[in-house]
């Protein structure tokens, strides 16, 4: 069974690399590296698979769910300059598909069981575009 | 990773085959058989699928954006696909056959790196199809 929880954050970025010239960093991210950042609300919506647990009839605790992607997500995120306030965005280019990777590593490890773990990571950088990351194949 | 991308366009038709006589399509499509057309704003979703790249991205968001603008976008967008699609001639301009038409239109000749995974198309908010590619 799959079970899926949301979450959203809001969050300022700016999609650039340091190392190249401001022509070569608008032809590969376009409008996203405009140097003082620029904002989206980030919608997350985490997928986890597993069998009911027998007793509790639940494959994960969903207030468990929540404290963890409210800790590993939400608490360190919403509203903050992920370039200048998130690590490893600092070196790591904040993209909505490195920011899913990023997510999954940090969520992963607290979400698996014996008879539970998370299946995929879907991001929304707007409402008409997102990335599913389902963890290093 | 896979990446989805949802773009929008607006276009009438109205579905009737020569295979069947007026009374029979007029009961095969209801509605949608009605003599002068009608039209919808469809939505369209577009995933492509690959590893992220050096930039940290599957593909370039301008690069997709131009592929699907130049090939699908300019082509259907407040048309008649009855009337102004050649690739459509033929067939009934079902959102099946418009999605696998969107298909082929995206696949030929496809250079982006990331893999061009799956098509959507939604007719209105109840009807959706999809096609997987590859």
């Amino acid at each position: 069974m799959f079970l899926t929880r949301k979450a959203e954050f809001s969050a300022s970025h700016v999609c650039a690399n340091p190392a190249w010239s401001a022509d070569r960093n608008q032809a590969v991210y376009g409008n996203n590296a405009n140097p003082n950042g620029h904002g989206h609300n980030y919608v997350l919506e985490v997928t986890l698979t597993g069998d009911p647990d027998p007793v509790t009839g639940m494959v994960f605790d969903l207030r468990q769910l929540k404290e963890i992607l409210n800790r590993e997500v939400v608490d360190p995120m919403d509203h903050r300059f992920l370039n200048k306030e998130v690590p490893p965005f600092d070196r790591v280019i904040p993209t909505t598909e490195n920011l899913a990777v990023e997510i999954w590593k940090r969520i992963e490890p607290q979400i698996r069981r014996e008879r539970v773990h998370l299946h995929n990571v879907r991001l929304y950088e707007t409402a008409d575009l997102y990335v599913d990351y389902g963890g290093e194949q | 990773m896979k990446l989805t991308s949802r773009y929008r366009f607006s276009a009438s038709h109205r579905l009737d085959t020569p295979a069947l006589s007026p009374e029979e399509n007029r009961r095969l499509y209801g509605k949608c058989n009605n003599p002068h057309g009608h039209g919808h704003d469809y939505v369209l979703e577009i995933t492509v699928d690959g590893p992220v790249d050096q930039d940290g991205q599957v593909v370039n968001r301008e690069a997709l954006d131009g592929v699907v603008r130049e090939r699908v976008l300019a082509p259907l967008d407040h048309k008649n696909l009855n009337a102004d699609i050649p690739e459509l001639a033929g067939s009934v301009s079902t959102t099946e056959n418009l999605a696998t038409m969107v298909r082929g239109a995206l696949a030929d000749g496809w250079t982006l790196p990331a893999r061009l995974a799956r098509v959507r198309i939604s007719e209105t908010a109840r009807n959706t199809f999809e096609l997987e590619v590859g």
